[in-house]
């Protein structure tokens, strides 16, 4: 039997062999049959030696093509077994994904948090930084450096609640050596002045934060609520310029087809002074029962910084003017999600709070 | 304020579409709350009741005749105030009400009925619903009633008036403002009565003892009054003014303060002895019975009228007294017209709880100068109301105080057009502030004008003054829009920024955060085991239950989790980031504000908490150290410990005491961390930003330790005394198992660690992972009561 002959025969018993393995693991006892020394190829190879030399070079390459089709025959079987094997193990560990048991949900930020925070990014787009203050506040801060002497008659559209701080409540700051009450912040107004009192102009700055009124708690007023406040001032800032800023604003937050007007009215600390109304978000100004039919909803109070209020900083009113603006935080979040009680807000039920 | 489109037209010729009209007086600063075209009331005519009948079926209504033109119709009538011959209100078949109800022909209990006698209230007329409105007797039979009432087409506006606008107190104001925006002629009419005796004036006398209070005390005595009732016209226009009307006196007193801004009062002149009336300012102890029978003590500063004893007979802007009270028999009556200093009539009337239409505006500051126009007028009216006229005696008598100065305002046009953003001149300023009674004269300064302000303005003192009026009449939306820049790029300060990275981990971790109420009840300070002696207390708490100003986190978010349970929500988790107020620890009047953060695990244990804390910590790339501790107000006296960083101490982690717990009804252990959020994020800006370590490309190694450490020693602590010991190689280092077990010995336990060592240059080599496992075994055995195990 010529020598090629013999290769092929061992390799076809080889590949058969492979063929008749029945599982991986008598694939795998065959490896030393079919690639060991002792292997049919193996001792084949042995006989090289034998062959003449102008043979050797065509029998060698035959070996070579035997084996290495051998190889392939075997790694296809192999395969071939390992993914069967796969198969069944990933069967066996098949899952139905909503039996899920256990879940860790998001947490929320309460709506309040949320809407200060959108409207902190929106100011801080325009310009703004952000200004914090205490909470307890002197008379001086919440009244009278925003020209509110005590008599003011003004006074009793902040129904104030007071703290009762034993002996500290008559000494203190009050500049000009008076006596001076400690109070519940009844705006976030007391913050501007500090920062017009620590800070030179120019001052971009929005002041955010909760506020305290004497107000009994019903749909739409709780004595704690948020509000925030926008300050400006520079030179030549104009009226002009407070309805411009208030204008950007509203397109910003509300989107576009919602715009901003201002109308006349009266706060002590500004002169002069405006509401401050937006085209209504409910009918987009055709008129509803949330505008009364005006298509306009009133969004809060604004103006000129007052003069006094200016001086009272130490700022020269000559050489700086300045606008200020302010609203409500907690009815901007009502508003937005069509809430009809101020008072849900705040009962801290979990099924309220997870919806946000 | 509420004003009628009819009564305003008596001062201007305004006219055109009510919504037009409605849009100029919100643009000009009194905003339109509500507008109400007076339904015309088509079908509803004046008819005379000529027959009242029992109902034979019915006791509770009554037949009753009516006769329009020369039909006679019959009708059920639920009413049984008419008489016959009294003109009423009578709404024929097929009239549409108010209310939107359609009158027909029905049959009461077999009895047929042809219309409806009407009640001012069902008419939208006014607010009394008892009996049908009885009508004058002059009006037309058969005509329409609003024709007849000259109120039809009329418009009711509700205007918000802001403080600082006195003249929009009354309807001759508002008319003022929005004549000069419609560049309307505006004028009040010069109403004189003719005096009947010249004789009287000694009749009485006004003494101003006190000019500050009272600039100007206007007076003048009437005689031959009867107090009957005043005509339907005066009546319909007080009540939907929203006044009720009483009598012809009061009327025309109530009439007269509307109309002009003035509030008044009549004294019967024969109870006031010798006709002296004095003003002066009340001296402690005083009182006084007023007009409403209840003796008022009153306070040093009050404004009084008082009698020639100097004995008060009433308190000035407020409440007259009972003593000269006006009544059937009066004859001769004494008419106050006076102006009083604002801010005493607010302090009086706030401190008295007598809020009423007369001190709203004596609050704002009424027009000294149109006293004496006023008592023109109400001369006049009364006259007129009166069926026989009355007999006015004598001049007006006027007794000065201290008259406020007329003020002059020197006003930059360069300033005017600077705070409003656009270029005024001065021809434009005259033009738009002397429709409003304001004077404008040029001085010498082509700059600056000079602007007297009229005596219905207090308000008006400043230049900035002067420049909201002259925006208010140009418009403000026409003022243009410009928007200005900072010189600065917008931002958060860094302690702001990471506020919301703790929000953000909270929300990470699946807790919901809370807004709870920082007001609470004196006895939740027990409640919640806080040992606070003397929390910050409200001076004018609504109520006791909102009294004190908390001084934790804790009650608030317990309450909330109460909640939460007694609704069957458990397991929840909520967080808060808030302020808590104590006294100051210096001398400083300001309470001490710290923002912590608290978050409170319903369901959760201890450990849940401490994870939380390590995931904050790595978040603010901050270090917390613990330290077990057993006196931790409201905390789990055995699950409770200090968390600091580095020497500062900043917060507590644990569970909450269970008896608290027991006492808020909350049946599971809940986890509870609360950290000075303050502190925290300060700590975190401090210590700036991460210093990179570049990651070894050396393989490490990991060596696990296991000790019997004593109870008494804190786990921490050993983790501190490995770290130390390890050295600069240690890459990681973790407790991963804890055993308590009968085969250990007394009150240890088995901590196990495991530490990753590696180094930035080499392989390590097996010698030295066993000098550095070595080292670390020898300082625990050495430093702590621990054992390797």
């Amino acid at each position: 039997m010529s020598v090629h002959r013999q290769i092929a025969e061992a390799r076809a018993a080889a590949v058969s062999s492979i063929e008749q393995a029945d599982d991986l693991e008598s694939l795998m006892a065959l490896e030393s049959t079919l690639f060991g020394k002792k292997s049919q190829l193996g001792s084949l190879k042995r006989l090289m030696a034998e062959v003449n030399a102008k043979e050797r070079a065509g029998v060698g390459q035959a070996l070579n093509e035997a084996q290495e089709i051998v190889r392939e025959a075997h790694a296809v079987a192999k395969e071939r077994f390992l993914s069967v094997t796969r198969r069944v193990q990933l069967e066996a560990e098949r899952l139905d994904l909503s039996e899920s048991l256990e879940s860790t949900a998001r947490g929320h930020l309460h709506l309040v948090t949320q809407t200060m925070e959108r409207l902190e990014d929106v100011f801080v787009g325009m310009g703004f930084t952000v200004s914090e203050g205490p909470q307890a506040e002197t008379d001086w801060y919440n009244f009278e450096a925003l020209n509110l002497p005590a008599a003011h008659p003004a006074r009793s559209m902040f129904d104030t609640l007071y703290l009762d701080l034993g002996d500290r409540t008559e000494i203190g700051d009050g500049e000009g050596g008076e006596a001076t009450n400690i109070l519940l912040r009844t705006h976030t107004s007391p913050v501007q002045i500090r920062v017009m009192e620590t800070s030179p102009p120019p001052i971009y700055t929005v002041c955010p934060g909760r506020v305290f009124r004497r107000d009994t708690a019903d749909a739409s007023h709780m004595p704690v609520f948020h509000q925030i406040e926008g300050l400006v001032v520079d030179h030549d800032i104009s009226l002009a310029d407070l309805s411009g800023t208030l204008n950007e604003f509203t397109a910003a937050y509300f989107g576009g087809s919602i715009r901003s007007r201002l109308r006349p009215s009266y706060f002590p600390f500004t002169e002069p002074s405006a509401e401050f109304d937006i085209t209504c978000v409910i009918c987009e100004g055709d008129g509803c029962q949330t505008c009364q039919r005006t298509g306009w909803i009133e969004l809060g109070g604004c103006g000129m910084v007052h003069p006094n209020v200016l001086g009272n900083c130490g700022i020269d009113s000559e050489e700086w003017t300045g606008f200020a603006f302010g609203f409500g935080i907690d009815r901007l979040a009502l508003m937005r999600y069509g809430i009809k009680d101020l008072r849900d807000m705040y009962t801290n039920d979990i099924r309220f709070l997870r919806q946000f | 304020m509420k004003v009628l489109l009819s009564w305003l037209r008596e001062f201007a010729p305004i006219d055109g579409d009510p919504q037009e009209l409605a849009d100029h007086l919100s643009d000009l600063g009194m905003a339109v709350e509500e507008m109400r075209l007076l339904d015309p009331l088509d079908g509803v005519v004046v008819a005379k009741v000529v027959d009242l009948r029992r109902h034979p079926e019915a006791d509770r209504i009554q037949l009753v005749d009516v006769e329009i033109d020369d039909e006679q119709l019959q009708v059920c009538c639920g009413a049984f105030n008419m008489a016959i011959g009294d003109l009423i209100p009578f709404a024929t078949i097929g009239t549409v009400m108010p209310n939107g109800m359609e009158i027909s022909q029905r049959t009461m209990r077999g009895e047929i009925s042809n219309g409806m006698c009407c009640s001012a209230s069902e008419l939208g007329l006014g607010s009394d619903r008892d009996g049908i409105m009885i009508l004058p007797n002059d009006l037309h039979l058969g005509a329409p009633l609003m024709d007849q009432l000259g109120l039809e087409g009329d418009v009711l506006w509700d205007l918000e008036i802001n403080p600082n606008r006195p003249d929009a107190m009354s309807v001759a104001g508002v008319a003022r403002d929005l004549a000069a925006r419609l560049g309307l002629p505006f004028a009040i009419p010069k109403w004189a009565t003719a005096q009947t005796d010249d004789s009287g004036n000694e009749l009485a006398t006004i003494q101003i003892q006190d000019g500050s209070l009272c600039p100007r005390f206007c007076a003048r005595v009437i005689r031959g009054v009867t107090v009957g009732d005043s005509p339907l016209w005066m009546q319909m226009r007080l009540t939907l003014l929203g006044m009720r009307p009483i009598n012809s006196v009061v009327d025309v007193s109530n009439y007269v303060m509307l109309e002009l801004g003035t509030p008044n009062h009549t004294y019967d002149l024969s109870l006031v002895p010798r006709g002296h009336i004095g003003v002066r300012r009340a001296q402690e102890g005083e009182t006084i019975v007023t007009l409403d029978n209840q003796e008022r003590e009153l306070a040093p500063g009050d404004g009084l009228i008082v009698d020639h004893a100097d004995q008060p007979i009433g308190i000035a802007g407020v409440m007259g007294g009972a003593s000269t009270e006006i009544s059937s028999s009066t004859d001769a009556v004494l008419l106050e017209l006076a102006s009083w200093e604002p801010e005493s009539i607010a302090r009086t009337s706030q401190r008295l709880g007598i809020r009423s239409e007369a001190s709203a505006r004596f609050e704002r500051g009424t027009d000294w100068d149109i006293n004496s126009l006023a008592v023109e007028r109400f001369c006049y009216l009364l006259n007129e109301v009166s069926p026989g006229g009355v007999e006015v005696v004598g001049q007006v008598i006027d007794a000065e105080g201290i008259l406020p100065d007329r003020i002059s305002v020197p006003v930059r046009t360069s300033r005017i057009s600077t705070l409003l953003g656009r270029a005024f001149g001065a021809d434009e300023i005259r033009s738009l502030l002397e429709p409003i009674g304001f004077v404008v004269e040029q001085t010498d300064d082509v700059n600056v004008q000079s602007v007297t302000v009229p005596s219905f303005r207090p308000d008006t003192e400043t230049e900035t003054d002067v420049a909201e009026e002259i925006a208010r009449h140009y418009g403000y939306g026409k003022l243009g829009s410009t928007v200005p820049r900072s010189p600065e790029a917008g931002h958060l300060t860094p302690q702001q920024k990471l506020r919301r990275v703790v929000r953000q981990v909270m929300v990470g971790a699946g807790v919901a955060e809370a807004m709870p109420n920082p007001f609470i009840a004196p006895d939740e300070i027990a409640k919640a085991s806080l040992q606070i002696d003397d929390p910050i207390r409200l001076l004018n708490p609504l109520a006791v239950e909102e009294s004190v100003l908390r001084p934790s986190l804790l009650p608030g978010l317990l309450t909330a989790m109460s909640y939460n349970y007694s609704h069957r929500n458990r397991g929840v988790g909520l967080f808060e980031t808030g302020v808590v107020f104590e006294i100051s620890a210096d001398d400083a009047p300001l309470p001490a504000e710290h923002e912590h953060l608290a978050v409170l695990l319903g369901g959760r244990d201890a450990f849940a908490a401490i994870s939380l804390m390590e995931t904050l910590a790595s978040a603010l790339h901050l270090q917390f150290e613990l330290s077990n501790s057993d006196d931790l107000p409201g905390i789990h006296p055995t699950r409770g410990a200090r968390i600091s960083v580095g020497r500062l101490e900043v917060g507590v982690v644990g569970e909450v005491d269970p008896g608290v717990l027991e006492r808020y009804e909350i049946d599971e252990r809940c986890g509870w961390l609360d950290i000075r959020l303050d502190l925290i994020t300060d700590a975190a800006v401090a210590a700036g930003d991460v210093s990179y370590q570049q990651v070894s490309s050396y393989p490490s190694s990991d060596v696990d330790l296991a000790f019997l450490v004593n109870d008494g020693v804190q786990a921490s602590t050993i983790e501190d005394t490995l770290r130390k010991a390890a050295g600069e190689e240690l890459q990681g280092l973790a407790l991963f198992d804890v055993f308590r077990g009968d085969q250990l010995e007394g009150s240890s336990r088995s901590l196990a660690f495991s530490l990753r060592l590696q180094a930035a240059d080499r392989t390590l080599t097996d010698e030295e992972v066993g000098v550095v496992r070595q080292r670390c075994i020898d300082a625990v055995e050495s430093l702590h009561p621990a054992t390797l195990r």
